[in-house]
């Protein structure tokens, strides 16, 4: 359908520039400049082992997975309710705040390293359900009764959120970062394959892939899933067929909400602290992976995560390093919001996504 | 008293007045054409039915019980489902996904497994395509799968909005064969049409809407013959 929109004003082959479309060639032409030099520097300087590119790759997955997981709930949202859902990194804050007033105590009475499985399975839950229980008051508040309002209406409301959540988040708990206690379980590596694998990213990355693959089938196969599918595509249409949308939506953000916890923990897991503005940063990434899958599209986010994850923790040493930058892991960030920026000028369909305005024309 | 029924409704959207005291009912076992102009205010008529419009002003009952207020999934419920117009089918699901939809609110397994035999009989093209992504069917599929996906809702009221639009002739024959089919085996119709003649054919009686009033009806054979229509509708 793309493709008819687009006949219908193509433009005449021949042209002149304009200094926009020059601006934007530049800026390819420099991006991919700085990649190849960058990259070129790197491997000519030798620096980096075999081994330490593994290690660059896992840790970039396990990051990516965590990205993936808080992704879900913005395309689940976007695609159901065609909004950007603002508040979703508060959401992934709340749950990991939360439940870290249950893992201090658990550390301490060393039940925690008694049973760190049953632990981390109950952090997880405690996890889940304050973010859902987060992220269904904000639909309820902020967005519902805006449901029929022009759509900058939500956004603004969803900014207001995601401030309202913080400094009621930083009221609640303080304003200090709170450090996790560590699972002695997952200290150390694992030898996987030959390969030393550090435990903590063995077991982010495992469960961000059962939770994903989860996730997944529950919106492929279950009914509730396939109406969430099916409401996203054409909302009357649903509610003539006896869906109650404004239920489907409410499961939605819970959905998106339980990922969105469970990838705090995970998160907790690695940085192994908490604090009540961290959701902002890793909220942005996982937007930008959303959209780098395509936003709307549930495997385009998981991979989107699972990429970003990967060009970040591998981008600074392969084409940051090379360029003599001091301190090139000081700007994997920027290489998130440069990814960010280009996919939203050239291909804001995503990787696997339609285009945004051609979507529900 | 009538299995539904529509008494002095009025829809408006925003200013634009579009039903001006609406009142019409349906007989249980009945099919009724709905006819008139585009814009006549036909398609606003079924989804004020549906729960999708409220009306400002008058009622809509189904064996007397009030269906305004009542949110569109519970009608659904109740028995009163919508074909709606342009079929609205949904493109990235299955066919049978799609039909997995229409019986979203179904608790009885088993009757839902002999409906979807039911559908499957009546249109055996769906059958061959269940796997299909339904956005890749042809305009008389989806049109069939649109009509099967209610089907699934087991409705005691069947609400068509235009079934036979943008069809090729044959395919139209077909729709209408299995719209008598459908009341044949105990469904009652409420049938929207531009197609004038056809619905004529198929129904027992007939209302003609013209900006937003009811100005004829009766019996469909007498509104065959109605000079009126003959000019308006049946291009005679
Ligand atoms: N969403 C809307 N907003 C504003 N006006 C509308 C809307 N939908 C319909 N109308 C107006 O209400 C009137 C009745 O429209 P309706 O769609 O019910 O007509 P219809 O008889 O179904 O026509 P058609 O045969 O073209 O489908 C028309 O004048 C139309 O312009
Ligand atoms: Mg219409």
């Amino acid at each position: 359908m793309g493709s008819v929109a687009a006949g219908a004003v193509r433009h005449p082959v021949v042209r002149r520039l304009s200094f926009v479309d020059a601006f934007l060639w530049a800026f390819r032409l420099a991006v991919v400049l700085v990649v190849v030099w960058g990259t070129v520097g790197t491997l000519r300087l030798g620096r980096y082992t075999g081994e330490q590119w593994v290690d660059f790759v896992v840790f970039g997955l396990a990051q990516g997975g965590i990205y993936a997981l808080i992704a879900l709930g913005y395309t689940m949202v976007y695609g159901i309710l065609r909004m950007i859902n603002f508040a979703h990194g508060e959401v992934f804050m709340s749950g990991a705040y939360t439940a870290y007033f249950v893992a201090a105590p658990l550390a301490a009475s060393g039940f925690l390293n008694r049973h760190p499985i049953l632990s981390l399975l109950l952090l997880v839950a405690v996890a889940a359900v304050v973010s859902t229980g987060v992220a269904v008051l904000v639909e309820r508040v902020a967005y519902r009764p805006l449901r029929r309002a022009p759509r900058l209406v939500p956004l603004i409301t969803a900014i207001g959120a995601s401030f309202f959540l913080q400094y009621a988040f930083r009221g609640l708990y303080g304003s200090g970062f709170k450090a996790y206690p560590e699972f002695e379980l997952f200290k150390g590596e694992w030898q996987v394959l030959g390969i030393g694998i550090l435990r903590t990213q063995a077991v982010v990355l495992a469960s961000a892939a059962v939770l994903m693959f989860a996730l997944y089938q529950f919106v492929m196969r279950t009914k509730v899933g396939k109406a969430m599918r099916a409401v996203s595509e054409d909302k009357d249409a649903a509610a003539l067929m006896g869906i109650d949308v404004d239920r489907i939506i409410v499961l939605t953000f819970a959905v998106g909400g339980a990922a969105a916890g469970a990838a705090g923990i995970l998160y907790a897991l690695v940085f192994k602290q908490v604090h009540f503005f961290m959701g902002f940063v890793p909220g942005i990434k996982a937007f930008t992976s959303a959209v780098l899958g395509g936003i709307g599209n549930i495997p385009g986010a998981m991979l989107g995560g699972l990429f970003l994850g990967v060009v970040e923790s591998v981008g600074p040493a392969l084409f940051l390093d090379g360029l003599g930058i001091v301190a090139p892991y000081q700007l994997k960030d920027v290489i998130a919001f440069t990814m960010l920026v280009m996919v939203l000028i050239f291909r804001p369909q995503g990787i696997l996504g339609e285009r945004l305005a051609a979507k529900r024309a | 008293m009538a299995l539904l029924e529509l008494e002095d409704l009025h829809v408006y959207y925003g200013n634009i007045h579009a039903l001006k005291g609406v009142s019409l009912h349906v007989e249980a076992g009945e099919i009724v054409a709905l006819l008139g102009a585009n814009g006549a205010g036909k398609s606003t008529t079924l989804n004020t039915v549906s729960g999708l419009l409220r009306p400002r002003r008058g009622s809509v009952r189904l064996e007397g019980d009030d269906l305004i207020r009542v949110p569109p999934h519970r009608i659904v419920e109740r028995g009163v489902v919508q074909v709606p117009e342009g079929r609205r089918i949904f493109g990235q699901l299955t066919v049978l996904e799609n039909l997995e939809m229409g019986a979203f609110t179904r608790t009885d397994p088993q009757g839902v497994k002999e409906d979807l035999e039911r559908v499957f009989t009546l249109f055996p093209r769906l059958k061959e395509r269940a796997g299909q992504v339904a956005g890749t069917l042809s305009g008389g599929e989806q049109q069939m799968l649109a009509i099967g996906r209610a089907l699934m809702a087991r409705p005691r009221v069947l609400l068509m909005d235009e079934p036979s639009m943008g069809l090729a002739p044959l395919l139209v024959e077909q729709i209408f064969d299995a719209i008598q089919e459908i009341n044949r085996q105990g469904t009652t119709i409420l049938l929207v049409e531009q197609n004038a003649y056809m619905a004529l054919q198929v129904a027992h009686r007939g209302y003609v809407l013209q900006t937003g009033q009811v100005v004829l009806s009766g019996p469909a054979e007498q509104l065959r013959e109605n000079p009126e229509v003959k000019r308006a509708y049946l291009g005679g």
